[in-house]
């Protein structure tokens, strides 16, 4: 049992990871947090991803030395994914943060569940 | 290769290319390239639409001409391009009947910057309708949310930017499942184009090796979209996201985005796991059980709401409840019925937004019901679209929503599979759908206790007329004559494969 755990430790890391970037993500009434859990989750699976294009003892994908045999370099392909993964990620907490200095400036608090009353309340005085 | 292959491709480099020039635009001449682009858009989907009933078999598109392990691809056959007319013709009549209100909601110096996240919209559901490549696929999905996001937040209200970041919580675990689903179906298979990835999957399922995390990844991928598209009881997020957001959005948003991501599903049903797989796997009871469960409580939740907006938004949960008991029904008549239903709902829910925005508008801005008694005098042609809506959702013949239900329960007695069931959650949901829907019809056309006033001219809004005759042109049009779309449907999902 233990030993399996440590053979595929990176994928246990990645998955526990995940758990506690999902659960921040669900859990937390605080907005900051949430948005670093997210982040969380979100690396936990570039993890994953980057160890299955891992093979240990080969070289990087670049041709250094005339060597085109592909069984030299490790997949660049997982790679590549996780490059478009972190572009999105970027982008998306570019957007969760404006939606959070937004919200802060309007309602002076990080605190969901406030933000929610004092926004039905606003509602409620308006009608 | 005919000249009609390339559409797809350069309808996709053009709304790209026309997003980023409205981002330089005034904001008149922005809206002005999203209808141009619409347009033109729908105007090839009919010539490559053309093309596929002429060919009668599905298009792989190498782009670059980069073979296959290595090149990105696109397939069309018929079932995409006939979606992404219909789309196209959607937002054309959601952007041009929506603008009085966008220029009401949203402050003069960012309205070009809505029509960016429109023009991107375009862009990613056409690329998700026909992306060949499940990568392709993911990192559209981000840019759609992403963009929907952004016609949700414009509108600077502090109940719409809470909608905004909910909305956007949702989207984020549902692409992070979907994504962690990829990526177990790539370290599975080490394929991501879909024609490779099926065989592989086929392989896998029939030698049983692995069985778990390639059910692992199934589930994933289906669960990431049922909950980016709202399947209860995911559906939190819509009643807020809906209400709240500029009727153009809250038209693009629950017409077209949601539905977007579930024909997605249907393609990797379809393309990636293979039919036999998934509806061997399980997973489709699950969609039927949720898709039932979605159709009663999102039903019992509108009846119970006392604000017009929020009552269409829960009916939206309650339709896409429809579209996913029909997948789970059969692989076959089933999911023509989905599709059927996706086009109804596409058809008839921006203009349902639409409508009940102007009936709000001449009730004084509030959306409560008591407030709308008699509307419908006050503006004859939104409370005529909003009847004609209303009867489509409720079923009425004539209209598209009359053959949607007719399919499902057509699909259950021919394929005598869950007949009982399907029948009782057809006629129970249609009883509810009548009674809000219904109660809401006469509270509009009920002058009793209002003071009459000059009804509303059409040419005071015309916008808002040619948006309204479109979509019940189109409605009552695919209600009628019905049966050569269906074949259409049916022909497009046989070549899917």
């Amino acid at each position: 049992m233990l030993q399996s755990l440590w053979e595929n430790r990176v994928p246990v890391a990645a998955v526990v990871l995940f758990a506690v970037g999902f659960t921040t993500l669900l859990l937390h009434r605080n907005l900051l947090k949430k948005i670093i859990g997210l982040n969380i989750m979100d690396t936990a699976a570039y993890l994953f991803l980057t160890s299955l294009g891992y093979i240990a003892g080969r070289k990087p994908p670049i041709i250094t030395d005339g060597n085109t045999d592909p069984s030299a370099y490790v997949n660049p392909l997982p790679a590549g994914l996780v490059l478009t993964g972190i572009v999105v990620s970027v982008s998306v907490t570019a957007l969760m943060l404006a939606l959070t200095v937004r919200l802060y400036e309007r309602y002076h608090t990080l605190d969901l569940d406030q933000i929610y009353l004092m926004a039905k309340d606003e509602e409620e005085e308006k009608r | 290769m005919s000249f009609a292959a390339n559409i797809p491709l350069f309808s996709i480099v053009l709304c790209l290319l026309a997003s980023a020039v409205s981002a330089l635009l005034r904001a008149r001449a922005a809206a002005w390239v999203t209808r141009v682009l619409t347009a033109l858009v729908a105007f090839g989907s009919v010539l490559v639409l053309l093309m596929g009933i002429k060919n009668g078999a599905a298009v792989t598109y190498q782009m670059g001409h980069f073979p296959a392990p290595w090149g990105n691809e696109l397939r069309f056959g018929i079932l995409e391009p006939l979606v992404s007319g219909i789309f196209a013709v959607v937002l054309l009549s959601c952007v041009v009947g929506g603008n009085k209100e966008l220029q009401r909601d949203i402050e003069p110096a960012k309205q070009n910057l809505y029509f960016v996240m429109v023009d991107l919209i375009l862009a990613t559901l056409l690329a998700l309708l026909y992306t060949n490549d499940l990568f392709t696929g993911y990192v559209f999905i981000e840019i759609c949310t992403i963009a929907s996001c952004g016609i949700l937040m414009i509108r600077r209200l502090g109940r719409t930017t809470l909608a905004a970041v909910r909305y956007m919580i949702f989207s984020l675990i549902g692409s992070g499942m979907f994504m962690l689903g990829i990526i177990f179906l790539y370290s599975l298979t080490g394929h991501l184009l879909m024609p490779n990835l099926k065989s592989a999957v086929a392989a896998l399922w029939a030698s049983g090796e692995s069985h778990t995390p390639l059910m692992m990844a199934m589930c994933l991928i289906t669960l990431g979209l049922c909950i980016k598209s709202g399947l209860f009881p995911f559906h939190f997020w819509m009643p807020d996201t809906y209400g709240y957001s500029t009727p153009c959005s809250a038209g693009i948003l629950s017409g077209l985005v949601s539905k977007g991501y579930i024909f997605l599903l249907i393609r990797i049903i379809r393309c990636v796991f293979g039919v036999e797989v998934f509806y061997a796997s399980g997973i489709q009871t699950v969609l039927y059980v949720l898709g039932i469960a979605g159709m009663i409580v999102g039903s019992i939740s509108a009846i119970r709401e006392n604000e017009v907006f929020r009552m269409i938004a829960f009916s939206s949960a309650a339709q896409i409840g429809y579209i996913y008991m029909g997948l789970g029904l059969s692989p076959a008549l089933g999911t023509v019925a989905a599709i059927f239903h996706i086009l109804t709902h596409a058809i008839t829910k921006p203009a349902l937004f639409l409508s009940a925005s102007r009936l709000v508008e001449v009730s004084g801005g509030r959306k409560r019901f008591k407030a709308l008694q008699g509307a419908a005098h006050r503006d004859p042609m939104a409370g005529t679209a909003f009847a004609v809506g209303s009867l489509s959702m409720i079923g009425l013949p004539l209209t598209m929503g009359f053959i949607a239900k007719y399919l499902f329960a057509f699909a259950a007695f021919r394929e005598n599979r869950l007949l009982l069931p399907t029948l009782l959650a057809l006629a129970i949901s249609t009883v509810l759908n009548t009674f809000y829907f219904a109660r809401t019809l006469i509270r509009v056309y009920n002058t009793r206790g209002v003071t009459p006033v000059p009804p509303v001219r059409l040419r005071a809004q015309p916008g808002f007329a040619f948006a309204a005759i479109l979509l019940m042109a189109e409605n009552i049009a695919c209600g009628v004559l019905a049966q050569p779309l269906i074949e259409m449907l049916t022909k497009g999902l046989s070549i899917l494969e």
